[in-house]
């Protein structure tokens, strides 16, 4: 019961919502504000994965502007990808994206997944995200900040 | 047309539907604004359904290799019984024409149609995922109706009938029985049962992403696009209809009588709706307070409340107030 | 499990094999045609026995002393018509069946004479015709469900469905004796006549000895153990017939002899019959729930129905026993109502699973799956029969559940403790049996039927035969009339409740019209109606569905979602042992699995493992409780009087004039 009055005094954590940027991908429906991803480690060191769930915390909340990040490919407009593409991981994440239904994109977070970051010599890997599946929204950094992944997500959702 | 102009029962019934089709997302929408809120955040607004499930009829359908009609038709088969029920209950009027055509043994006789075709198309899918999901949620379908038998059982007594009308004006006539042991029983009995049929915490957790977490979630993973529009939507109305549903059964004020004028439909309309907002509220404030059960932890949960409604029945016999 | 093995040592020359199948075809023809022609004439008297046109028969000759007396009324009519109706489905069926599995000649005989004893049995006047007639029931049907005995479990379960029902013969016989002795004739008419001059106690010992008698063959808790094992040894219609009519026998039983000729009893007969009938009834359903053997999952789902059937009856006399005979009418029409449309899904059902078994040799719902393609129509049919045995709307078995709920929930209650005690207990074990009943069939559709074929066999699969499909259309039929319809049997019903004056039957039941009218008791019901509106609602919902649909891109056909693998084999798939897991866990005090696991390790090193093998058997506890310590104290008693039997002639010369003159003495 002391959590109510916790509730009560902690109130609104949430930082407030920048401006909305200025280029724009178009939604993939034609709907706005409204973004279901699923998230793909193609093989990263889950520092990405961390500032993700960091932007869908309470504290950044990409929820306000409509993302939200789902269980199954098939109730998701796109990938959220992360990581270099792995060899292991090169057919699963064809067919990750081959389980969304159309229209959809592909976001790729982080240096690995845009150029190969760190690891693009690897001898394990394929290549970046972009070099495997067509991707409409790269996400620089090493890791980016939760603010510029929402910002990233902004440019989709239209909100 | 006067304000006091009497319109046939079938009206209210269809502004009810129409009602219930329009206001399921909003009633999702509100309880996960609350959650957002009392967990500090912003939320994605009340709209927020809407707008996804506007997104996911513009979608592709698309079809698993596969499976047959069960897969293909148990979206609708999900909602159909759902808007019957809505049509059944008595949420804004009590002259429902099929009122004498479905009592409440009917209404969930069809709520657990509804469900059998979700867990067929589960394990139609012939996923490991899908067939998880089914056994657990028929499971506990089994478990939860005994106690959802009882609690309709407890109810029928003080109207002698278990039609919907008759109760409903019977708590109306006599509101002093609301606080008797047998109605306050019933009503804690009853809400546990809707929390285990519409898969809210602590039974199921409807936001998770972990599989091997999943009741509802997991027989529905292979549905994309419109089909999954109305799953989701059929979710949310079944969740808005038991919310009416408890809401008039146990505050039945607000309701039109069965030959109603327009000013008392639209009183009803907006009795039922802050009815059942306040309810959302309260049921998504709960939520925040209050963590998943372990799975075998749910037949002691489910057990405890049929314990609850027998103690009703039996409460309500012996403490039965003269009529 | 293997079909029966092909009778013929020698390949046949082409046209000798030719003739072969002809004449295979014509005595399937025959066999199959003389079950459905005995079957219309079984309707066609039962049903002019309930709308009052009475039979009596009396062959003097045929058994010395008393003769054969047949005598039928409206009750028996009414189950005669119930028989006939499941012969003529059976029948037409087993022409398709007999013939793909090439049946032999003595199961092909029997067949008929079974369906001509169970005719003849509620058609029986008298207590010595009743006993014949039961005895040649049990004695064909104990024929035929050893039709393949070249396998060793069927043999077994020959043997325990032998003595099974010659113990509950026994019981009847005792119990039917003494009626008769303290009735004061052999003829039902004339021990109704006496029934007043009955004392209590040979009363409570005729009630005592029917119900473990009729009980056992209806397959009641505790004796019911023949049922999961003899019904899925016998061939499918075999078990259609058993499972829908035979055990309805047990049913005719209990109300003719304790309901209608021994009169209103005391309330503690309908408390014996609640409280024997729940038990069967959740116990049934537990264990079919957790079946992964189809046809014992169906054998089962018999014992929980007629356990519904017995609580139904139950109802009915305990009310009545209160002064409640509105309510006890509408128990007693729940039950009427539970026993035709039990009758019209069971057919169906096993019928079905027949059809699946001949076309993969499989009764294994974990081996089985992906039917819905190969096998449609049979799909189809027991998509029906499952809805109708899980007791949702649009099933058969809504109406007559509904109103035996009804029945419980409108029961009396001022000051009256048992009442207020049972029909909450009641009304609880209905609905955890409908509720185990839905995960039951669910299962037995789901992953019998639908998704993928999990082994080669169910893949090969190919659909059933004209005949056999036939057979089950008429059953399908029946379902759909009893789901949506019930209005069609409302004058047979009300004639049969006339009948059985008391258990309520000076009452006006309940008014199946368009409507279902509960009289002077506020509640109705249209199944036809709720069916109409549901088709429209999920019409509306596909309207629903198809918004925005211009705006989509074309729809597509995919691969299953794997989780990133490349594919999802057969195998990873959901097996009904798997689906029925948690219920088995939940349940496990009731169940008591045995579980086995076996580790093998590699010869070389104990450290590494080449092979764990896990064994998990569910056998009946009430068998492995209360059967086995039975037959073992009988067994070491038998050991024991054996010493009395050395070998020796002169000593057995010795008993039978021992015996003799006892018998002398006694009947002097």
């Amino acid at each position: 019961m002391s959590w109510i009055g916790k509730i009560g005094r902690v109130g609104r954590i949430v930082e407030p919502a920048s401006d909305p940027p200025e280029e724009r991908v178009a939604p993939p429906t034609g709907v706005c504000g409204s973004l279901q991803l699923r998230h793909v480690d193609a093989g990263s060191c889950n520092g990405c994965e961390l500032e993700i769930t960091g932007a869908f915390s309470s504290v950044y909340d990409a929820e306000r502007f409509g993302a939200r990040v789902v269980a199954s490919p098939r109730h998701a407009d796109g990938l959220i990808a992360t990581g270099v593409v792995t060899r292991n991981m090169h057919q699963p994440l064809l067919n990750t994206l081959k389980a969304v239904p159309e229209p959809r994109v592909v976001i790729a977070v982080g240096d690995c997944a845009c150029n190969g970051g760190v690891f693009a010599q690897g001898y394990g890997v394929v290549g970046s995200v972009a070099d495997v599946i067509p991707v409409d929204v790269q996400v620089p950094g090493c890791p980016p900040t939760p603010q510029q992944i929402i910002t990233a997500l902004r440019t989709v959702t239209g909100r | 047309m006067s304000a006091a102009t009497e319109l046939p029962g079938l009206t209210a019934t269809a502004l009810q539907v129409v009602a219930v089709v329009a206001g399921a997302p909003f009633v999702v929408g509100g309880m996960r604004q609350v959650r957002a809120r009392l967990e500090g955040r912003a939320g994605g607004g009340i709209g927020q359904p809407w707008r996804d499930l506007r997104k996911q009829l513009r979608k592709q359908q698309i079809t698993p290799a596969g499976t047959t009609v069960v897969f293909g038709f148990a979206p609708a088969v999900v909602a159909g019984t759902t808007l019957l029920i809505a049509a059944i209950l008595p949420l804004i009027a009590l002259g429902s024409p099929l009122d004498s055509a479905a009592d409440l043994f009917g209404v969930v006789g069809l709520l657990f149609l509804g469900t059998v075709a979700l867990t067929l198309a589960g394990l139609d899918t012939g996923t490991a995922f899908g067939g998880m999901g089914s056994s657990r949620e028929i499971t506990i379908a089994a478990l939860v109706e005994p106690t959802i038998l009882l609690a309709v059982f407890a109810l029928s007594v003080p109207g002698h009938s278990a039609n919907l009308a008759a109760i409903v004006s019977a708590t109306a006539d006599h509101p002093g029985q609301l606080v008797s042991p047998g109605s306050l029983l019933a009503f804690v009995a009853l809400a546990i049962v809707i929390i285990a049929e519409t898969g809210r915490l602590p039974v199921d957790n409807p936001s998770t992403h972990l599989e091997l977490t999943m009741i509802h979630e997991a027989m529905i993973l292979e549905y994309a696009g419109p089909k999954l529009a109305l799953v989701e939507w059929a979710s949310g109305m079944r969740l808005t209809v038991l919310l009416g549903l408890v809401a008039n059964l146990f505050l039945p004020w607000g309701v039109a009588g069965a030959h109603p004028s327009v000013l008392a439909v639209l009183i009803g309309l907006v009795a039922i709706s802050a009815k059942v907002a306040v309810l959302a509220g309260v049921l998504a404030t709960g939520e925040v307070f209050i963590a998943k059960l372990r799975y075998f932890r749910i037949p002691e949960l489910l057990a405890g409340s049929f314990l609850l409604a027998l103690l009703a029945v039996t409460a309500s016999y012996f403490f039965a107030t003269p009529t | 499990m293997t079909t029966a093995l092909d009778d013929s040592p020698t390949v046949p020359a082409p046209d000798q094999g030719l003739t072969a199948a002809r004449q295979a075809r014509g005595q399937a023809v025959l066999s199959g045609g003389v079950t459905a022609a005995l079957g219309v004439v079984g309707v066609a008297f039962g049903l002019s026995a309930v709308f009052g046109q009475s039979w009596h028969l009396r062959i003097g000759w045929l058994l010395p002393l008393v003769g054969v007396v047949f005598d039928l009324g409206p009750l028996g009519g009414f189950f005669v018509a119930a028989t006939g109706g499941v012969s003529i489905a059976v029948g037409i069926y087993a022409v398709g069946y007999a013939q793909r599995e090439h049946w032999a000649a003595f199961t092909l005989v029997m067949l008929p004479l079974f369906v001509a004893a169970m005719l003849l049995v509620p058609a029986a006047g008298s207590v010595t015709t009743f006993l014949l007639a039961w005895e040649l029931m049990a004695g064909a049907s104990l024929v035929l469900v050893l039709s393949e005995h070249r396998r060793e479990a069927v043999r077994s379960a020959g043997v325990f469905y032998a003595v099974m029902t010659q113990l509950g013969f026994v019981a009847i016989l005792l119990a039917l004796v003494v009626l008769s002795a303290a009735g004061g004739g052999d003829a039902f008419a004339t021990i109704s006549a006496h029934s007043g001059a009955v004392s209590a106690g040979t009363r409570t010992a005729v009630f005592l000895l029917t119900l473990m008698g009729f009980g056992s063959k209806a397959g009641l808790l505790p004796l019911h153990a023949w049922l999961p094992r003899a019904h899925p040894e016998a061939p499918s219609p075999v078990s259609a017939l058993m499972s829908a009519a035979m055990v309805n026998m047990g049913i005719y039983g209990l109300i003719r002899i304790d309901q209608q000729i021994l009169g209103p009893g005391p309330n503690w007969w309908g408390l014996t019959l609640m409280v024997f009938g729940a038990l069967s009834a959740v116990f049934g359903v537990l264990q079919a729930s957790v079946a992964t053997d189809l046809k014992r999952l169906l054998a089962y789902s018999t014992t929980e129905n007629m356990g519904l059937i017995t609580l139904a009856l139950g109802a009915a006399a305990l009310l009545s026993s209160y002064g409640a005979h509105q309510v006890a009418a509408m128990a007693m029409t729940a039950a009427l109502l539970l026993i035709l449309s039990h009758a019209a899904f069971k057919t169906l059902a096993f019928l079905a699973a027949g059809s699946v078994l001949a076309s993969t040799g499989l009764r294994d719902l974990d081996k089985l799956g992906g039917l819905a393609r190969r096998m449609p129509g049979t799909t189809v049919m027991f998509g029906i029969a499952a809805l109708g045995a899980s007791g949702l709307p649009l099933g058969a078995g809504f109406v007559g559940e509904w109103l035996l709920l009804q029945s419980l929930i409108h029961s009396p209650h001022n000051n009256n403790t048992l009442l207020a005690l049972m029909m909450p207990l009641s009304v609880g074990a209905v609905a955890l049996t409908t509720g185990l009943g839905i995960a039951a069939m669910v299962k037995a559709f789901g992953v019998g039927f639908l998704a993928r074929p999990r082994s080669a066999a169910a893949e090969a699969a190919a659909e059933a035969p004209v005949s056999m499909l036939a057979g089950m259309t008429l059953g399908a039929a029946a379902c759909a009339v009893f789901a949506v319809a019930p209005v069609a049997l409302s004058p047979v019903l009300r004639q049969v409740l006339a009948a059985l004056p008391t258990v309520g039957g000076n009452e006006a039941g309940p008014a199946l019209g368009g409507y279902l009218r509960l009289p002077g008791i506020p509640g109705s019901m249209s199944p036809g109606l709720i069916a109409a509106a549901l088709v429209i609602a999920v019409l509306v919902a596909l309207g629903l569905g198809r918004w925005g649909w211009r705006r989509r891109p074309v729809a597509a056909a995919a691969a299953l979602w794997a989780c990133g693998a490349d594919s999802l084999s057969s195998k990873m798939q959901y097996t009904a042992t798997s689906f029925a897991e948690p219920l088995q866990r939940v349940f496990d005090n009731v169940l008591q699995p045995e579980t086995d696991v076996e580790v093998t390790h590699f010869a070389e090193s104990q450290y590494l493992v080449e092979k764990v093998t896990y064994r998990t058997t569910l056998a009946d506890p009430v068998e492995r409780r209360l059967y086995t310590p039975v037959v073992r104290a009988v067994t070491t008693w038998a050991q024991w009087v054996r010493r009395a039997h050395p070998g020796s002639v002169h000593l057995y010369l010795a008993y039978g004039a021992l015996g003799l003159l006892v018998v002398l003495v006694i009947s002097r």
